[in-house]
């Protein structure tokens, strides 16, 4: 009887070595420089970019089976959802306004997140970074593609999503995340890689998808919570990239080191201020609450990130410089947007509302020393206007800061009873921010900022403040896509339609 | 500090005022009424007076707070760029000395219902 | 000593994953949320395939774990054998 040999498979290192590695090749007949012509201009000094390994090793191969069985299974979960009605078994249709804010504000950073590494994935010379950029660069497309088609069906029975390309482009709230990627595909590929491979996708990346998709699965969302797992398994990889990244940069040459935590420091910051709008969708938008924004901040903010730059402080990092200033506003950001959002809310594709009392008594116990102090009598008098018959709008518009473009609702980081103004003039114009994080970030790099299109302004320059003109440009339908949950078009067909999937009459 | 690039980086400013078609910004914000989430902003000729500004679009604009009526404008107490500051109600904001983008407080001491639950 | 953690979603696949890592980590704590499963843990954390493979009943290659991954907490060390999330300090 013959003994078959057992062929060897390769081991997973040599499998990589064979599949990344020596695919890469010296240039000939152009110089390195010549082909890599971004890669030293940042100041950042690599000597050996063999030294980077992706830890997961993972090849094309590998990469093409798992994510075929990722998207088979996401797709067939999101073809059930739509057949079988999966909106009515939503918590509540207010619920639909975190998902709004997401399709509009985030999902298209994925797409830009997308072009971002395609194009480090071409700028980087090391063949193990370029694999694992492009992978990324695949699955950030993926993800805005999936983001998308888990949120269509919502769009055929409820309003506000139509848009949502549009409203990504022009709308004010929206351009908080807008901001935050041109800011990163307009920096070079090490700042980039620190902006979005680490700070985002490594430091602040938790903060943002498990609450989020833990939100979905509380609040009967089985489209978003398939997509959030589907992509959260791609998410881990793009953690374990940006941690290699920034050991990688900072083991190579230790004058890497300032470079490096000047970039940790801004994109924290940048980060931390794009995830406000994070904190309102949690402690607001969620009928059903997974934990407060403060609960979420312990666990992935201070916890994780607490364990992580202990861990960098062997290479001489320290923590980010707005930490202490992030811990402060911690307790009041979520009431602080929601508040605005509310009062700007005929200029928002979504609906905002009063909390009710049960809301409020939650929030009062999640916030034991902000929220009945500062909160509640601003959310009482707001409850007492609507009751007049004269619901609170505020037709002033809002300052938005020039840096991270949010309308400037934060407080000063020692007394939330008073708004923090910060200004600068470079050229003979003046600047305004909301922060100390954002001033820095703007005199760090002026001509950077001076040119962002901020939309309150751009109405003014633009449209002679025509908030009728404006609402036509973003695609927002007056009396439908915005204002009061209560009394809209969402409310109404999603009791309608629930009542209808339980009776006969 | 210049922005690290290849070439001379040069960013055109977007909001100058020669962009506002005759008219300017300012922003304005009621010290310790935080009802109104964010400082106003303001889009308005230079030329208009002070005291158009604080009679027009501002005191209609703090109409919702539960202190508005009780204003009293001759005893407010105002800061320009963060500095305690005098205008001069009869005359222009040009003449004023704000500028495009300038932000203006005023405060009301005393005056502060909803700023926070005893 | 800072916490390392593995999410994994919560399915008929991931049961006999988190089985096997219970087993190999006696001083992992198992949070279970609705659709997911945070496995914390001080300082280190090792996924063997052999365990995995004894719990579930087929041969298994660790990169599997790629599909039902969320998110994890620390520097990632894998072969073919192991996956190992650790701090140092």
């Amino acid at each position: 009887m013959d003994m078959k040999a057992t062929k060897k498979k390769l081991g997973m290192k040599e499998r990589y070595r064979i599949l990344t590695r020596d695919l890469g090749w010296e240039p000939g007949y152009q110089s390195r420089e010549a082909v890599f012509p971004y890669v030293r201009y940042e100041g950042i000094k690599v000597h050996d970019w063999d030294k980077w390994e992706d830890p997961f090793r993972l090849t094309m191969d590998a990469y093409w089976k798992y994510q075929a069985e990722k998207e088979r299974k996401f797709y067939a979960i999101i073809d059930a959802h739509a057949q079988n009605n999966g909106h009515l078994n939503l918590t509540d249709a207010r619920y639909l306004s975190a998902l709004k804010i997401f399709l509009q504000a985030i999902s298209p950073g994925e797409y830009a997140a997308h072009k971002g590494f395609a194009r480090i994935g071409r700028e980087f010379p090391g063949v193990g970074t370029q694999v694992a950029c492009q992978m990324q660069a695949i699955d950030e497309i993926r993800h805005a593609q999936t983001q998308i088609h888990a949120m269509s069906n919502y769009n055929r029975y409820y309003d506000g999503f139509h848009a949502f390309a549009d409203a990504r482009d022009r709308i004010w709230y929206t351009s908080v995340a807008r901001s935050f990627f041109d800011d990163a595909m307009a920096a070079g590929p090490f700042e980039f890689m620190i902006a979005i491979g680490f700070s985002f996708e490594y430091v602040l990346t938790n903060l943002l998808f498990v609450p989020f998709m833990s939100g979905a699965a509380y609040n009967g969302d089985m489209a978003t919570v398939t997509f959030g797992f589907s992509a959260q398994s791609d998410e881990a990889r793009h953690m374990t990239l940006g941690l290699e990244c920034i050991k990688f940069m900072l083991e190579q040459d230790p004058d890497n080191l300032p470079i490096v935590q000047g970039w940790i420091d801004k994109w924290f910051w940048r980060g931390f201020r794009v995830l406000g709008l994070v904190s309102t969708m949690m402690d607001y938008m969620l009928p059903k609450r997974v934990m407060s924004w403060r609960e979420a901040w312990e666990i992935y903010g201070v916890e994780n990130g607490g364990a992580l730059f202990r861990d960098l402080a062997r290479y001489g990092i320290r923590p980010p410089k707005g930490w202490d200033d992030a811990e402060k506003a911690i307790d009041h950001m979520s009431h602080q947007i929601m508040l605005g959002l509310y009062q700007w809310s005929f200029g928002t594709c979504f609906h905002s509302w009063i909390p009710s009392d049960d809301d409020m008594a939650w929030l009062a116990k999640k916030y034991p020393d902000t929220f009945d102090k500062y909160y509640r009598p601003r959310w009482e008098h707001i409850k007492k206007l609507d009751a007049a018959g004269t619901p609170y709008k505020n037709f002033g518009l809002a300052k938005l800061c020039q840096c991270c473009q949010l309308p400037a609702v934060f407080t000063e980081p020692d007394d939330p009873t008073l708004n923090c103004h910060r200004e600068t003039v470079y050229k003979g114009e003046k600047y305004q921010f909301c922060s100390d994080g954002c001033k820095d970030i703007f005199e760090n790099e002026p001509e950077k900022y001076i040119q962002a299109w901020l939309p309150m302004p751009a109405l003014f320059q633009e449209l002679n403040g025509d908030i009728g003109a404006w609402m036509d440009w973003v695609g927002l339908k007056d009396g439908v896509d915005n204002g009061d949950y209560d009394g809209s078009r969402d409310q109404k067909h999603f009791t309608e339609w629930r009542g209808q999937a339980t009776s006969n009459l | 500090m210049p922005v690290v690039s290849l070439k001379e980086y040069v960013g055109v400013p977007r909001d100058l005022v020669l962009n506002f078609n005759g008219k300017q910004l300012v922003y304005v914000s009621w010290d310790n009424h935080l009802l109104f989430a964010a400082p106003f902003l303001l889009c308005l000729p230079p030329e208009t007076r002070f005291g158009e500004l604080v009679d027009g679009p501002l005191a209609a604009l703090v109409q919702p707070d539960p202190d508005a009526a009780a204003i009293d404008w001759t005893q407010v107490e105002w800061l320009k760029s963060n500095e305690p500051w005098t205008p001069d109600f009869s005359r222009s904001l040009a003449d004023n000395g704000i500028g495009h983008k300038d932000q203006l407080r005023f405060r009301t001491p005393g005056l502060d219902t909803l700023r926070d639950a005893a | 000593m800072s916490t390392v953690f593995i999410a994994l979603q919560a399915n008929e696949e991931t049961r006999p994953i988190i089985d096997a890592i219970e087993i190999d980590n006696p001083q992992a704590i198992v949070n279970r949320q609705p659709a997911m499963v945070k496995i914390d843990a001080p300082g280190r954390l090792v996924v063997r395939r052999e365990t995995i493979e004894e719990q579930l009943g087929r041969s298994y290659d660790l990169q599997e774990l790629q599909i039902n991954l969320i998110t994890l907490s620390g520097n990632v060390d894998e072969d073919e054998d192991t996956l190992t999330l650790s701090w140092n300090e």
